[in-house]
């Protein structure tokens, strides 16, 4: 591949010396009475791939639903690629990349429709647009496809899209909501080793909420939530030391004990 | 968001709106039947036996079916703006417009846009209606059309501003498409559509004084009104009110921060 491609970032710092394109501080949701999250606070780092892991009903959705600014809260503060979601949610969400839990693209439109209908909203000019869902579409192995309704296409390619278009305006953050949901094998290892790429090639910093363990690569950065808390947060070994556990599984069995049933302390 | 982006996204926002019209002929063909049914069926049998005498905007004696056309030019905005905010409704349970309030471009203007896009549909539905009306043998003065066209805005814009705003209220789309009936059908048959107000009268004053609180009343004497190249202050207010109201519900309704819960539905879910 060429230079001109960029599939290589220029030399970057540290991950840890820079700033984090996601900070979440003390924050609080509530659907009436119903505590959804309590307390959250974590950052995300540019270049990572971050795994949010929370049995169903941990409050990823509410968080994600927050982040996007579908919800508002009150309490607490979000801030992304540096700015504060409530006070300037154009700059912060202009930042973002977002595939949702759901299938949210246009059945009745081709994947090019789809992805220029996107590319228009985030105000991508027409030739740019073209040139990005060019690049997009050879990326995730979908050039052949740029011209069939989204309605033809099986679970995993429409999957991929939804990728393409949340990368269209090459955000600094990248929020997926458990994104292998109804993938066959094949897809969801593609869609992993994607997301690794992504954030070592691109500087992308990368979300990931999901419930699976085996989705959480040694390497990644970890975020535990259960009952709208986060339990644990760290690198995927430092989680599973504390945790007293022998590996991931366990430690999550120990970190969200009544979900699954376990007493703490347990190892699986 | 600097202008090029807002017209882009608008552009956008409005080719989506008229491929899903495109694509779907037979909205274009129901929503064209459903006023030609009234003109061609109900108004050619009262045309025999109902005549109306001069009353403004008309300056001679006028046949029921010439009366009638602003009545469905309304009807036909109505419905549209109910279509409009039920895709609206649709999109929410499919998760779409997530999507589209995740964008860096603000509530109000994704909403305008919305109802601007679906407005422009209806205002081709309503050109069609008119020529088809004019080839039926109704008379209307061609020159009241142009003028016609910012009037079909604003009007479209409004109805479209009722929908969304009862869109942002209910929860589902089985329940969306029942309360439709419920109030499309009352706001066309209280209103100056099908009757004036002083015929209204004679029949009922309990009936002929709903009327006067209906907007949609207002609605469709701006449209004859304009169509006739006569100003019509009253309704122009009343419309232009009734769009600030449900345009001011409306965007609470869809902005979270205001404790909106259609927002707050869009974000549910997974």
């Amino acid at each position: 591949m060429d230079a001109a491609s960029g599939s290589r970032a220029p030399e970057r710092p540290a991950a840890e010396d820079v700033e984090p394109v996601l900070r979440i501080s003390g924050l609080s949701y509530a659907y009436g009475k119903t505590k959804a999250l309590e307390d959250v606070t974590f950052a995300i780092r540019p270049g990572r791939v971050t795994a949010l892991l929370g049995p169903n009903g941990a409050g990823k959705t509410t968080l994600f639903s927050l982040v996007t600014g579908l919800f508002d809260s009150r309490r607490g503060d979000i801030q992304i690629a540096g700015h504060r979601l409530r006070k300037a949610r154009s700059r912060a969400l202009a930042a973002l990349g977002i595939v949702f839990q759901a299938q949210t693209l246009d059945l009745d439109l081709t994947v090019t429709q789809n992805l220029r209908y996107f590319a228009a909203l985030r105000g991508l000019p027409g030739r740019a647009a073209r040139r990005r869902i060019d690049e997009l579409l050879a990326e995730i192995g979908l050039s052949d496809k740029a011209t069939a309704k989204v309605r033809n296409l099986s679970g995993g390619q429409r999957r991929r899209v939804e990728v393409a278009r949340a990368l269209l305006d090459r955000p600094a953050l990248l929020l997926l909501d458990e994104p292998s949901v109804g993938l066959d094998i094949a897809t969801r290892r593609w869609l992993i080793g994607h997301l690794h790429d992504l954030a070592r090639d691109h500087g992308i910093g990368v979300l990931m909420a999901t419930h699976l363990t085996d989705e959480v690569t040694p390497e990644d950065d970890l975020i535990v939530l259960d009952k709208g808390r986060v339990v644990a947060a760290g690198r995927v070994e430092e989680v599973i030391a504390r945790s007293g556990a022998i590996d991931l599984d366990a430690a999550f069995t120990n970190l969200t004990p009544v979900t699954h049933g376990a007493k703490s302390g347990e190892t699986a | 968001m600097n202008a090029a982006h807002a017209g882009r996204a608008f552009v956008a926002i409005l080719w989506r709106e008229l491929l899903r019209f495109v694509q779907q002929r037979e909205r274009f063909f129901a929503a064209l039947v459903r006023p030609l049914v009234w003109l061609l069926v109900f108004a050619a049998g009262f045309r025999a036996t109902l005549g109306l005498s001069i009353i403004p905007p008309y300056e001679t004696y006028i046949t029921y079916d010439v009366y009638v056309v602003p009545g469905l030019i309304g009807l036909i905005q109505l419905f549209n703006g109910m279509q409009n905010s039920l895709s609206m409704v649709y999109d929410r349970e499919m998760g779409s417009m997530r999507v589209l309030l995740a964008t860096p471009l603000p509530r109000g203007f994704l909403l305008l846009a919305r109802m601007l896009s679906g407005t422009v549909v209806s205002i081709i539905q309503v050109y069609a209606f008119i020529a088809i009306a004019a080839l039926c043998g109704t008379e209307m003065p061609p020159s009241g059309l142009l003028p016609l066209l910012p009037v079909l805005v604003l009007t479209g814009v409004t109805l479209s501003a009722l929908g969304m705003f009862l869109s942002s209220r209910i929860r589902q789309l089985e329940n969306f498409a029942g309360v439709m009936n419920f109030l499309i059908f009352p706001m066309f048959f209280m209103s100056s559509a099908l009757y004036p107000l002083w015929r209204v009268r004679e029949g009922s004053v309990l009936l002929a004084e709903l009327c006067q609180y209906n907007p949609f009343t207002y609605v469709v004497e701006l449209v004859r009104s304009t169509l006739y190249l006569d100003f019509n202050p009253l309704a122009l207010a009343v419309v232009v009110g009734t769009l600030v109201v449900f345009g001011a519900l409306t965007l609470i309704g869809y902005t979270p921060a205001r404790g909106g819960p259609a927002a707050a539905r869009a974000g549910a879910g997974g």
